[in-house]
């Protein structure tokens, strides 16, 4: 029964930026060639979909992995406040040095919030648009699948 | 290995109150959810099973079978009912999407019989869900 089970909970929360796909590593052509139209100068936006997923035992007083108050407050501080309305190229500090492709956004991501206190962080799922979506879910969630 | 998902969805009332607690304690706890005459959510449940599929069918289970088995055990015990009254499961258990998802885990199990159940993800909006899985298993 629900002894050799985990849970976990997810959440979606949504954020509006702007970034420009431009690698100072590559020449004005490969950039145009690798990135296309994401290498346009002055960048464009998405709206971007989160979601996060953390695990942990449900507490019997409250029937809750996390209360949900602690999850969206450590996300709003942590990723929210910094990302919406942002230009990430410019305004995010990770995006100085690495391309913010959703790839490397969900990694960041994923950097911020793996030390939330309250549940273990499983897994950063990204929409960049309604047809796109990454995931990241740490560097060792490979072997850890495996288990 | 194949893993089928099927999903049903369904309407139901709740409200957050733990009785060991004191009233400024539920409101701090359960906020809006402690409200005293419930709310409801359209649920939206996805049920996962694994398995290889048979080789003369094709099938890992009849699909048919599990829509059978998701009107008898959950639609006709959940659907349209207030989860803290109507759902004997859930007696003395907060209603929430964790342990709904742990008690239809639980009602659904043993009742799959081919194929294994993997993966239960109970949607209580379409921005918060809770997943009950296997532990160990090699997909999440």
């Amino acid at each position: 029964m629900s002894d050799g089970v985990k849970f976990a909970l997810g959440r979606r929360y949504r954020f509006a930026a702007s970034h420009r796909l431009h690698s100072e590593k590559l020449s004005a052509e490969e950039n145009s060639r690798v990135f296309g139209k994401c290498n346009n100068p002055h960048g464009h936006g998405h709206n971007y979909v989160l979601e996060i997923t953390v695990s942990g035992m449900v507490d019997p007083a409250t029937g809750m992995i996390v209360n949900l108050t602690d999850l969206d407050g450590f996300v709003l501080r942590e990723v929210i406040e910094a990302f919406d309305h942002h230009s990430l190229n410019e305004e995010i500090a990770a995006f100085r040095e690495k391309v913010p492709t959703t790839e490397n956004v969900c990694i960041e991501i994923y950097e911020r919030l793996k030390h939330f206190p309250r549940a273990r962080l499983e897994r950063v799922r990204i929409e960049e648009t309604a047809n796109n979506s990454f995931e990241y879910a740490g560097e060792h969630s490979a072997d850890r699948q495996a288990v | 290995m194949v893993y089928l998902t099927r999903k049903i969805e369904f309407s139901a009332s709740h409200l957050y109150h733990n009785p060991n607690l004191s009233v400024e304690e539920n409101k701090r706890v359960f906020g809006k959810c402690n409200n005293p005459h419930g709310h409801g959510h359209n649920y939206s449940l996805e049920v996962t099973v694994a398995g290889e599929p048979d080789p003369v069918t094709g099938m890992v289970l009849d699909l048919k079978e599990l829509k059978e088995i998701l009107e008898r055990e959950i639609m006709q015990r959940m659907d349209h009912r207030f989860l803290n009254y109507e759902v004997a499961e859930l007696k003395g258990q907060i209603p929430t999407c964790e342990n709904i998802a742990r008690v239809i885990w639980n009602l659904l199990e043993p009742k799959i019989t081919q194929g294994r159940l993997h993966q239960v993800r109970l949607y209580e909006t379409p921005d918060l869900f809770a997943d009950c899985y296997r532990n160990g298993a090699s997909r999440t």
